[in-house]
């Protein structure tokens, strides 16, 4: 097999606060090659986008503390001094977040900011730099480019100005693209031109992208594989496919349910998840969904290992057999159209 | 003792009862624009924001009238107006028979208990200086309904309701997770047992699975309570979940309104069905599969918003009459089911005056 271009192996963040020490990742592993897609799905405080942060080292906090390793093409980015991360970020793997507004400087023009970050990582004269900054924003399809160079982040609208943050991820040719739920606060119709745009970057450039978001319908759009995760850790990591057609954990079940969506009939009620996910300070001893799980049984008092249950590269984390969860699932996900079965 | 104090207090007067099926309500053309002022001392007014811009429908006693559209097209200050936090611009709100378009903030008090609206953001809509006892408790208060002890138990009686236990009743708002802290907005707005509850984006701020009770709660509370629902929501799939009928708005009008099973499977505005293709599914096979329709563009100012039809820049059938004349919301199909609109779409696929329309080079 291919040697990842990166790859997290067993990443731990503990954050200490005055009421004790908060688990945000809790012993995480992934991968990604080449040109893939990655999506990350989870809910607020599952630790999905701590971990992309860490991997970036964005995570200044005095207080956090760091455990594993994230190798980039062989190089630890644990281990590695600021400078040199500096020149990995942006060039090599490079971020964009839900708030366009909030990353650009709102002072600086738009084009000043993207020129930047080239004359950052490159030796290129400013005039070349300012072609270059007109033609990612044509690429990304911002429209009179050569004009709106010289405008301020507020003259844009929202889409307008996720695109400009993707014209600066991708400035450089990175190989990864890591999009930090790049849609969660745009409209729909918007979300549509720039999920487009970034399957159109994907392609052209070949770009490798870890896209983290909460929506499965984005992910069904996007990833080729998808990694669930809750807690801190990872439940349940698979192909698209296996996701979506054979889900494997209660988890993920449970979000599957959880969505009023378009392409079925209107149940009655959505099968909702009981109560709420566990304090990242007081974790349980043993499944940290347990609390919520309909299916808990007493080996569930312990922690259950990530594994490759069924041989195939589809791991989850969960007890139940695979008869169990194969008689379970479908009655979790849409109890109402399983029991107008005959 | 506390039996002669209650019987010294107002009883909350009931107001006309609407049988379920009948008009609650009813808004006609209603207007809101918003001034621009310009200038240090005469604060010259330089412009308008279009905002709802005649805006007429009926809202039946026990439905639920789902309102989407995208962030400023103008659904939740319709919806504030229909509350009547904001003053109409022109146009009237009849609810329960009565114009109250003109109320004074003294006549509009017995309509209040009759109306309330559980806002989006349930971090900032909650004094978090008060106990969630006092919050819920306020309205009460203010309208006078019942001695303290009454007020009390019928606190409790809320909490419960919305699925929080009774020895909450003492805890801060930060004491309570997003999902949690909707549920006490929903226990204040039925405080007074309302008619009318307008939901403005009220499971927005949820996470997915969190998303899912609050939609039960409000579905549950509904079929106990005999409820009718202003809901307002971006997130198409919840509104067609909750949903009898369902208006779409479009820069400050209504472009579409239908049944909600009539205006997913057969939508007849070419912004609807754009709208509808793209929203994500959840099923890989389907989402490659189906054609996407990709607006080019962004919503345009609602300063001043386009001639003729305000969708026509973005719409890939818009010939010169879209430029034009300005469509109106007329009867498409089948019963209850309007849209408005030049060349409105047939079996939800090709508009029905396909020989007229030129397809913009954009597709």
């Amino acid at each position: 097999m291919a040697v990842p271009l990166l790859d997290i192996r067993d990443l731990k963040v503990t954050f200490r606060t005055d009421d004790g020490l908060v688990r945000a990742v809790d012993g995480v592993s992934a991968t990604l090659y080449e040109g893939e897609t990655l999506g990350i799905v989870g809910e607020s405080g599952s630790g999905k986008s701590v971990t992309m942060m860490s991997v970036m080292r964005l995570i200044t906090d005095p207080n956090a503390k760091f455990e594993g390793q994230v190798l980039y093409k062989g190089l630890d980015l644990m281990a590695l001094p600021q400078a040199e991360i500096r020149s990995i970020r942006g060039a090599g793997i490079s971020m964009i977040f839900q708030d366009p507004m909030t990353s650009l400087n709102p002072v600086y023009k738009v084009g000043w900011q993207i020129e930047e970050q080239i004359r950052e990582h490159e030796k290129i004269s400013k005039q070349a730099a300012r072609a270059r900054a007109i033609d990612l924003l044509t690429a990304v399809g911002i429209p009179n480019a050569r004009e709106r160079v010289d405008a301020y982040p507020h003259e844009f609208s929202g889409g307008m100005r996720q695109r400009v943050m993707i014209a600066m991820a991708v400035s450089c040719n990175p190989d990864v693209l890591i999009a930090d739920e790049p849609t969660t606060a745009l409209d729909v119709t918007i979300q549509a031109q720039i999920l487009n745009l970034i399957k159109k970057l994907r392609a052209d450039f070949g770009t490798a992208v870890v896209l983290i978001t909460h929506d499965m319908g984005v992910v069904a759009d996007m990833a080729d594989r998808i990694a669930v995760m809750y807690a801190g850790r990872i439940v349940e990591q698979g192909t698209q496919r296996d996701l979506f057609y054979d889900p494997q954990h209660p988890y993920t079940w449970g979000l599957l349910g959880s969505i009023a969506r378009l392409d079925r009939p209107r149940p009655r009620r959505l099968a909702a998840i009981p109560g709420l996910p566990p304090s990242l300070m007081r974790l349980p001893e043993g499944c940290a969904f347990g609390e919520r799980c309909a299916h808990r049984f007493e080996a569930c008092a312990q922690q259950p290992p990530l594994l490759d249950r069924l041989g195939n590269g589809h791991l989850d984390a969960c007890y139940l057999t695979e008869v169990q969860k194969h008689a379970r699932r479908d009655r979790t996900i849409h109890p109402e159209l399983v029991e107008e079965k005959p | 003792m506390t039996d002669n104090l209650a019987a010294d207090l107002p009883v909350l007067e009931e107001g006309p009862e609407i049988a379920a099926g009948e008009v609650l309500l009813r808004a006609e053309h209603v207007i809101k624009y918003f001034p621009i002022r310009s200038g240090v001392l005469l604060q010259r007014e330089v412009g308008r924001v279009h905002a709802v811009d005649d805006v007429s429908f009926e809202l039946r006693a026990g439905e639920t009238l789902g309102l989407v559209g995208e962030s400023g097209c103008g659904k939740s200050t319709l919806a504030r107006c229909i509350a009547r936090i904001y003053d109409l611009t022109s146009g009237s709100i009849v609810f329960e028979g009565k114009d109250i378009s003109g109320y004074s903030r003294r006549q509009l008090r017995p309509v209040r208990r009759e109306l309330q609206v559980v806002f989006q953001d349930p971090y900032a809509s909650l004094n978090p200086r008060k106990r969630v006892g006092a919050i819920i408790s306020d309205p009460l208060r203010i309208h006078r309904a019942g001695n303290q002890d009454q007020i009390k138990k019928r606190v409790q009686e809320l909490l419960e309701l919305v699925g929080l236990s009774s020895e909450q009743i003492n805890r801060y708002p930060h004491e309570f997770s997003g999902g949690q802290r909707q549920r006490i907005g929903v226990a204040r707005a039925l405080a007074l047992k309302p008619k009318l509850v307008i939901a403005d984006e009220p499971v927005s701020a949820l996470d997915v699975s969190i998303r899912a009770q609050v939609i039960n709660l409000l579905d549950d509370l509904q079929d106990e309570l005999g409820l009718t629902y202003i809901f307002i929501a971006h997130d198409l799939g919840v509104v067609r979940h909750v949903s009898d009928r369902i208006a779409v708005m479009y820069l400050g009008k209504i472009v579409e309104i239908s049944p909600a099973e009539e205006l997913y499977e057969r939508p007849v505005h070419p912004y609807t069905e754009a709208l509808l293709s793209a929203v994500p599914v959840p099923d890989p096979d389907l989402s490659a599969a189906r054609k996407q329709i990709v607006l080019e563009g962004d919503v345009p100012s609602p300063i001043s918003p386009p001639s003729g039809c305000r969708f026509h820049p973005r719409c890939r059938y818009a010939t010169e009459i879209c430029r034009t004349e300005e469509p109106l919301l007329q009867l498409r199909g089948s019963v209850g089911h309007m849209a408005a609109c030049h060349h409105p779409l047939s079996n939800g696929a090709t508009p029905a005056a396909a020989e007229s329309v030129v397809p913009s080079p954009a597709d």
